[in-house]
């Protein structure tokens, strides 16, 4: 009996010594191909012309042969084709991690796992968070760093702009009788239960941008957004607002027929999407200020894939994926260069409306500013 | 247990070892040899640990070392010095609120899951212990006890959502919107309803034992010396089940109290303490909280503790029925 018990506590303790093994034996194996064929130290190189040309880095990343990806929905910004392009062109899998995580979840997950094999090379980060983590980041010029305006850059490259949307109003036409033209308009009975955001603006940046463009709406600013958190607080006491987080789904299903996000989901969860895209789906950019936000896109210092994760900001800064990011309703960051050199997929950019002339966008300052407004009065306003 | 002991009797009688049983609990219970017999008994913990050594490491790997390096972080700031100034969360009224509507939420889903449950359970005790009706709603309650995060939300988003069958069914015969003041179900208030779908299965595992030891003997006998039913209810079984229902009470408050996928997957506000600490780990928006999210699983841990250990208080005194 005693030995029994004996051999079977033995059988456990060895079970689980094999367990926790296996835990470990899978973050070592990686460093040896990196570098590959060619002597060249893609880790710190800070341009492909620096460090032997666009086609030792495109065999450099070959061999590497993967590129770990984070927090890119295959439905925001066309991501999908992005990605699926890249692999077509290159031959190197893409491996895309947390796809509905959020900038804060891609610093974290580059902390957590420094040295695996497993972190992420990229990075598409929103501008509060890339302010606060430059230290992760390393410096490189694309080939046609000339076509990025200066504003849309770090003089060294430690980031480059990717992309921005306008935030806008996607509504169900089957379900909303009469046509939104701005925030205003869906404080209508019409809209009961019907409006909701893409997320927690404590949160999310998108959701966050929902409320700075509603200050704009209603006599606030750039540098305050208190009246937009109280505009809201009105949608919520005149029963209109929704508490769930809008998804293609939601949309497609009909259970948010009214979502204030940017331009470029709205459009891509419309008819744009096909089977799977809600065929109703309008999106409109209300009329009066604008507001749009940048995300950046930015290279690990640590990547475990260096020449990939270089080539990724060659293809993002392409007129190939500027031209995917245009087609869902995204305003690339070279569409200027792009327009002048008659590379621009005119029928999309006609589609999103044409570039965006006049619009606001936060600065650090405000964006900081703007987050204590929210810390103090978001959730005093809306807690359920 | 019960399930699984009862086949395991009868072929011991039947089969020719049947006196090994015997000789193997004479060894251990009598009194008498106790003494002479010590050194052999104190030795036993000594292998048994063995056995429990995996299982610590376990506990230790993925519960207490993860427990006290998230509550750890709470004392540190931003740049890995430490400080209290965390703490000042505390004072925050957008937190409070957080803690009183977890607490509330916690409350009122045990407070209905505990009653049903009991219910459910007095219901149960009536049945034949091996019938057919005890043993499924026995495992259907081990089984529904579990089903909480993303799979409850969605069975409830596809019953009672905006759009779910329910709710679409209700409108067209009854001209009766649940939803006409905004979707019920994405409030703090309307997780209720998800909550019970696990509290009261939990209820019946947890109190069903305690009902199983109320001997109906007890029942007979009071009625011999001339009890009313009201009477032995009153005066036997209650008070003999109270310490139970009290600490299965407190356990469905911290199983409420804890949970965060079903909640997570239904609310998109913040509104319980799990997602305020969601909100302050990943926000692209307000940067700098990390380690504020540290504080308030301290503020969680020290709830579950009292709450456990009123339980464990409990769960002892109840224990006295159930030999």
């Amino acid at each position: 009996m005693q030995y029994k018990r004996t051999m079977a506590g033995l059988a456990l303790a060895a079970a689980a010594v094999v367990t926790l093994a296996g835990c470990s034996a899978t973050s070592s194996a990686s460093t040896g191909g990196a570098g590959g064929t060619s002597d060249t130290d893609w880790k710190t190189a800070t341009s492909a012309e620096s460090a032997g040309g666009m086609d030792a880095l495109v065999k450099a990343a070959k061999a590497e042969g993967k590129l770990n990806v984070i927090a890119l929905p295959p439905t925001w910004a066309n991501y999908g084709k992005i990605i699926d392009g890249f692999q077509k062109q290159y031959g190197i899998t893409v491996s895309s991690a947390n796809p509905n995580g959020s900038s804060a979840d891609e610093v974290a997950a580059v902390k957590s796992q420094q040295g695996q094999d497993t972190a992420p090379d990229v990075l598409d980060l929103g501008n509060a968070v890339l302010q606060q983590n430059l230290g992760l980041l390393t410096d490189y010029e694309v080939a046609n760093w000339d076509d990025i305006p200066t504003t849309l850059k770090d003089e060294k490259g430690a980031w480059t702009r990717d992309y921005t949307g306008l935030m806008s109003i996607g509504y169900d036409s089957s379900k909303v009788k009469k046509a939104p033209k701005d925030l205003n308009d869906l404080l209508d009975p019409q809209y009961k239960g019907k409006v909701s955001i893409a997320g927690d603006p404590t949160q999310a940046n998108q959701a966050a941008s929902a409320v700075y463009l509603a200050a704009l709406e209603n006599g606030g600013s750039a540098d305050d957004v208190t009246k937009g958190v109280d505009y809201f607080g009105k949608l919520k006491a005149a029963g209109n607002w929704q508490n769930v987080l809008p998804t293609q789904a939601t949309v497609a299903s009909g259970e948010t027929p009214v979502v204030v996000q940017w331009s470029y989901n709205n459009l891509a969860w419309g008819p744009a999407a096909g089977a799977s895209g809600n065929k109703n789906w309008k999106t409109i950019v209300p009329k009066g200020d604008a507001l749009g936000s940048y995300y950046a896109q930015a290279v690990n210092k640590d990547a475990p894939h260096p020449a990939a994760a270089r080539l990724w900001q060659e293809y993002i800064a392409s007129p190939k994926a500027q031209n995917l990011y245009l087609q869902a309703g995204a305003f690339p960051a070279t569409l200027a260069a792009m327009e002048k050199s008659g590379k621009v997929d005119q029928d999309a950019l006609d589609a999103a409306g044409g570039a965006p002339k006049d619009y606001v966008e936060l600065s650090d300052d405000q964006v900081t500013a703007a987050a204590k407004v929210l810390a103090a009065k978001w959730s005093a306003t809306m807690g359920s | 247990m019960t399930t699984a002991s009862a086949p395991a009797a009868p072929p011991a009688p039947a089969s020719a070892g049947a006196d090994a049983p015997r000789s193997d609990t004479s060894t251990t219970t009598p009194p008498s040899t106790r003494g002479a017999v010590g050194p052999r008994v104190r030795r036993r913990p000594g292998l048994a640990w063995l056995g429990l050594l995996p299982f610590s490491v376990h506990v230790v790997l993925f519960l207490a070392v993860p427990a006290l390096i998230a509550v750890g972080s709470g004392f540190f700031d931003a740049a890995g010095r430490p400080t209290l100034a965390n703490l000042a969360a505390f004072t925050d009224p957008s937190i409070l609120r957080a803690f009183g509507a977890s607490a509330a939420l916690s409350a009122v889903s045990a407070v209905i899951g505990a009653v049903v449950g009991a219910v459910v359970c007095w219901a149960l005790s009536a049945l034949r212990p091996d019938g057919l009706v005890r043993s499924m709603i026995d495992s259907a309650a081990s089984v529904l006890a579990q089903f909480g995060g993303v799979m409850l939300a969605f069975a409830f988003i596809a019953t009672i959502g905006a759009q779910g069958l329910v709710t679409a069914w209700l409108i067209t015969t009854f001209h009766w919107d649940v939803n006409a003041n905004g979707a019920f179900l994405y409030t703090v208030p309307g997780l209720v309803i998800p909550y019970l779908y696990f509290q009261v299965p939990l209820m019946v595992l947890t109190f069903m034992p305690a009902f199983e030891g109320v001997k109906t003997q007890w029942g007979e006998a009071a009625a011999t010396l001339g009890a009313s039913r009201a009477t032995y209810w009153r005066r036997i079984a209650l008070p003999v089940l109270a310490p139970a229902f009290w600490g299965s009470l407190l356990l469905l408050f911290a199983n409420g109290f804890s949970s965060f996928a079903t909640a997570a997957a239904l609310i998109s506000q913040g509104g319980i303490v799990p997602l305020t600490i969601r909100q302050q780990l990943t926000s692209e928006t307000i940067i700098g909280l990390q380690n504020v999210a540290g504080v308030l699983a301290l503020g969680m841990v020290v709830v579950m503790a009292v709450v456990m250990g009123a339980y464990a208080l409990l769960q002892r005194r109840a224990a006295r029925w159930q030999r």
